[in-house]
């Protein structure tokens, strides 16, 4: 269990898009490589030979013909220690660059949308999905622990979406993300929204692929959050504050939780917004757009 | 940080590494974990052990290793020692560091019989 967040390695289900219904059984989209360590027999002696026939021109030659045996593997038993230095994430960072090379020839652009649970992500991607309209093409792929009702919020909207269920996992890992990739399509030219499972701690370790995480924080919790969860928004290039509608009602000290974001990192970016009354979406739809110029004009 | 994910992952490497190294048995493992990298070293252990069950690593030692965190000071433009993120530089008091180090998550060596 994770010390962290009490989460388990649970049931990992990656939503068929030709099903809408989960299935309690199968779709493992998990990659959970079970590596078998074979005992094989390793004592591959072999018996040299060593003949001399170098020629002496002294009286005395002594034949050198003495076989003898060594092994090119330590004795059965004997410790040997092994340089390994490896990144322990190193195959979700494999699987994480495979994504961003495919990402990269679509020229989508990924975001990675981590946030508390009930920070508003999903309010915030319906509204954004709306006005994005046919602009451009994008796509949604939603994490959570269990249910589709999120990746049906954004259907509703007519962005193609696919539900990724984590069972009792707390982030999403790139393998998953592979996998909803594989069947929802990149968006080429667009972008690919990528909601994670609502969680300030496990997903800051884990890279999908994104070109960018976002973090998302409403004014409605606390200012303190970068410094508490503060591996989340070192690893983020934009915080979004949500609900900023909310404001007049709370003792919220906006400047504060932005001076907090800055001091675990100098160069995040930050946008204040409400998706209710739609204050400051349009410099977020500009944020969006001007990303993904980026991605379009770069290789 | 997710101690099971990171454990799985480790043991796989393990796993790995062990077979590519025709090992029989891993008796030691040598980790270095950064100490802003947010993986309590506590949990980390119990998950290891547990993910090491019933396979060749099961019962190895585990030897952490925790690099201090370093950061750029954008103050006063040196490279700092900081024992969080969001700490203070202990030199001009700024507040604008740069991460540098100390936040890695490896698998530094194994001993195999």
């Amino acid at each position: 269990m994770c010390s962290t967040c009490g989460c388990g390695q649970g049931e990992k289900r990656v939503e068929d898009l030709h099903h809408h219904h989960a299935h309690a059984d199968g779709n493992h989209g998990h990659g959970d490589t079970h590596d078998h360590v074979h005992d094989h027999a390793q004592q591959h002696e072999h018996v040299h030979t060593h003949a001399d026939g170098t020629t002496h021109s002294h009286p005395h030659e002594h034949d050198h013909g003495h076989d003898h045996t060594h092994s090119h593997e330590p004795a059965p038993g004997e410790p040997r220690l092994l340089s390994v230095e490896r990144d322990i994430l190193a195959r979700n960072d494999a699987i994480a660059a495979e994504n961003r090379h495919d990402l990269q020839a679509a020229k989508t652009l990924a975001l990675n949308l981590v946030s508390s649970p009930g920070s508003g992500k999903t309010a915030l991607l319906v509204e954004t999905l709306k006005r994005i309209g046919d602009t451009y093409p994008v796509a949604v792929i939603e994490g959570d622990q269990e249910t589709t009702a999120d990746a049906d919020r954004i259907r509703a909207t007519g962005a193609p979406a696919i539900q990724i269920n984590t069972g009792k996992g707390c982030h999403l890992d790139a393998d998953l993300v592979r996998t909803g990739m594989s069947r929802l399509g990149t968006p080429a030219n667009g972008v690919l929204f990528i909601e994670n499972v609502g969680n300030l701690v496990c997903p800051a370790g884990f890279d999908l692929g994104e070109a960018h995480k976002v973090v998302i924080v409403s004014v409605t919790e606390g200012e303190d959050k970068p410094l508490k969860y503060s591996g989340m928004f070192a690893a983020s290039a934009l915080m979004v504050v949500t609900k900023t509608d909310l404001l007049p009602h709370l003792d919220f000290d906006v400047d504060r939780l932005i001076a907090n974001a800055r001091r675990i990192n100098p160069t995040i970016g930050v946008l204040k917004l409400s998706a209710k009354t739609g204050e400051g979406m349009d410099r977020w739809l500009h944020w969006l757009e001007t990303a993904r110029a980026l991605r379009l004009a770069t290789d | 940080m997710h101690e099971v994910s990171l454990a799985t992952a480790l043991i796989d490497l393990v796993h790995e590494q062990a077979t590519a190294a025709r090992a029989r048995r891993v008796t030691r493992l040598v980790l270095e974990i950064g100490t802003l990298s947010h993986v309590d070293a506590h949990a980390l252990r119990f998950a290891v052990d547990v993910a090491a069950l019933g396979g060749p690593a099961e019962g190895a030692t585990l030897e952490i290793l925790e690099p201090e965190g370093t950061a750029y000071c954008l103050d006063c433009e040196t490279s700092v020692t900081i024992s969080t993120r969001g700490a203070s530089c202990p030199r001009c008091g700024g507040v604008k560091l740069l991460v540098q180090g100390g936040d890695e998550m490896r698998l530094k060596e194994m001993e195999v019989v």
